[in-house]
């Protein structure tokens, strides 16, 4: 076992049973961790419903620190589909070329602050600066507020000592409030504007929708590219060799990454709400009662992947659900991809080596099992090109 | 080399020609509309859903068992579809037609 490996932790139950039974905060939920299962629970809207009481969705569940209705993940078709075909095209713009020079001139300018360092901490120094950096051309709100979500820490919910931290969302909101106010007096074309303009369902978007719709477009793409961003250069750090072979073929670097993504599935879980008594693999789920999507369980389906536990660059049949599936699939994928890609490209283009010095994992508990996230800290160096 | 048409849900023609890659990527490169391709080929996103005439239905092949279990669970899966990046460019599949899904 390697320093960079994640263990899957669900196999054996996988295999077993198919499902996992956890308390959280005296809501239970039912993890469901198969591919199969996973997937029609995902596809199956009307039966699991995402339209909960705000929060209660995520595990661990949200009730008890957050009022406002994550949109439009917290709701269900047909309303839904109604705000993804006004926020698509928008959150589609990573694929734009100067977005994408954008981007890179970020990731070199990160790269460039820690090269020289003998040795640095890859998330405080390098992942979470670039992540809040890169939500900035996300929102296409002004660089220098990078500076105010550095500050806020690597999640937007929860605090070193504390998985929820009621205190810790009120700067956020506080950002946010404010920058609605700002952004009503003086428009400009960025996220906050094109909300405050817009109508979903021939209404306009309420405040409240527009906060709902921030928060998510945080907390979603916060610890999530973080910690992808990390272990993918904790991996690269263990094996030079993918680090040669991606620089030798960068037609694999697409493949490459949907493989660290399926491989790391940076977000565990999400939760859904059941309308009805009803069934996932033959065990009951009880009407009201929570289920849980474990994607990061059905990426390691040994009934779907070859050796699943293994990261295979250019594996070609990868049918991952790291970025969720069906309606609710990931809103800022695009943008994940997108950054992922130009990341491996300036790696490949400027490092010639990186190594791992020393690192403490970030551990989920999940009942009784433990799950390898990613890092709280990641000390590295790098070599680059003379 | 072989010329594949692509039509859109806005009844949209393309006309493309290519000797390699696949039909996902032929549509990305040339920007039909509603193939998207963002998972790059691997089958995972579904979003270069095409219907396959069916005169063509034989030429193209059928589907191998990952590809059906992501087609089972789209809204818009018919007898006819495909996800195109799992369908390669060959001078057999020359005069072939596709309506994109979504």
């Amino acid at each position: 076992m390697s320093r960079s490996s994640h263990p899957d932790p669900f196999a054996e139950l996988r295999a077993e049973r198919g499902v996992y039974d956890i308390d959280d905060q005296n809501d239970p939920v039912k993890m469901v961790l198969r591919l199969k299962d996973v997937r029609k629970c995902a596809h199956n809207w009307k039966q699991y419903s995402s339209e909960a009481t705000p929060g209660r969705i995520v595990v661990p569940s949200e009730v008890d620190i957050r009022n406002t209705r994550q949109i439009p993940f917290e709701l269900d078709p047909p309303l839904h589909g109604d705000f993804r075909a006004l926020l698509d095209p928008w959150f589609k713009r990573p694929s734009q070329a100067h977005y994408q020079q954008r981007l890179r001139h970020i990731i070199v300018a990160q790269l460039e602050s820690v090269q020289l360092k003998s040795t640095f901490d890859c998330i405080r120094d390098f992942s979470l600066p670039l992540q809040s950096r890169a939500l900035t051309v996300l929102m296409n709100v002004p660089a220098d507020e990078a500076e105010t979500f550095i500050s806020w820490g690597t999640h937007v919910f929860r605090s070193e000592n504390d998985p929820l931290d009621a205190g810790k969302a009120e700067q956020l909101y506080a950002y946010i409030d404010q920058k609605i106010d700002e952004k009503i007096a003086q428009p400009g074309d960025d996220l906050f504007s094109l909300l405050l303009n817009a109508k979903v369902a021939g209404k306009q978007i309420s405040k409240e929708e527009i906060k709902g719709i921030i928060i998510l477009t945080f907390a979603g793409g916060r610890d999530t590219v973080i910690n992808m961003v990390t272990n993918t250069l904790a991996y690269l750090a263990e094996h030079p060799e993918s680090l040669e072979r991606l620089r030798a073929e960068p037609e694999i670097r697409g493949r490459a990454i949907e493989e660290l993504i399926r491989y790391f599935s940076p977000l565990t879980h999400m939760g859904r709400v059941a309308r009805e008594d009803a069934q996932v693999c033959e065990h009951a789920v009880a009407q009201d009662s929570r289920i849980s999507l474990c994607w990061a369980s059905a990426n390691r389906d040994a009934s779907v992947f070859e050796h699943p536990d293994e990261v295979i660059l250019d594996r070609k049949l990868n049918p991952h659900v790291a970025f969720g599936f069906a309606h609710h699939n990931c809103l800022g994928a695009t943008h994940a991809r997108t950054l992922m890609q130009l990341l491996l490209d300036v790696v490949c283009e400027r490092v010639q080596r990186i190594d791992f010095i020393d690192a403490q994992e970030n551990i989920e508990e999940w009942g009784e099992l433990r799950r390898k996230v990613g890092y709280h800290n990641l000390q590295l160096s790098l070599q680059v090109n003379s | 080399m072989a010329k594949i048409t692509f039509i859109t849900r806005n009844d949209e023609h393309y006309i493309l020609e290519a000797d390699s890659g696949s039909l996902m990527e032929l549509a990305v490169q040339n920007g039909v509309d509603g193939i998207d391709g963002d998972c790059g080929g691997v089958c995972s996103c579904a979003t270069c859903h095409v219907h396959v005439n069916t005169e063509h239905m034989e030429k193209v092949g059928a589907a191998s068992e990952i590809e059906q279990d992501m087609l089972e669970l789209d809204d818009n899966a018919t007898a006819q579809s495909r996800l195109c990046c799992q369908i390669d460019v060959s001078d057999e599949l020359d005069g072939l037609v596709v309506r994109v899904a979504r």
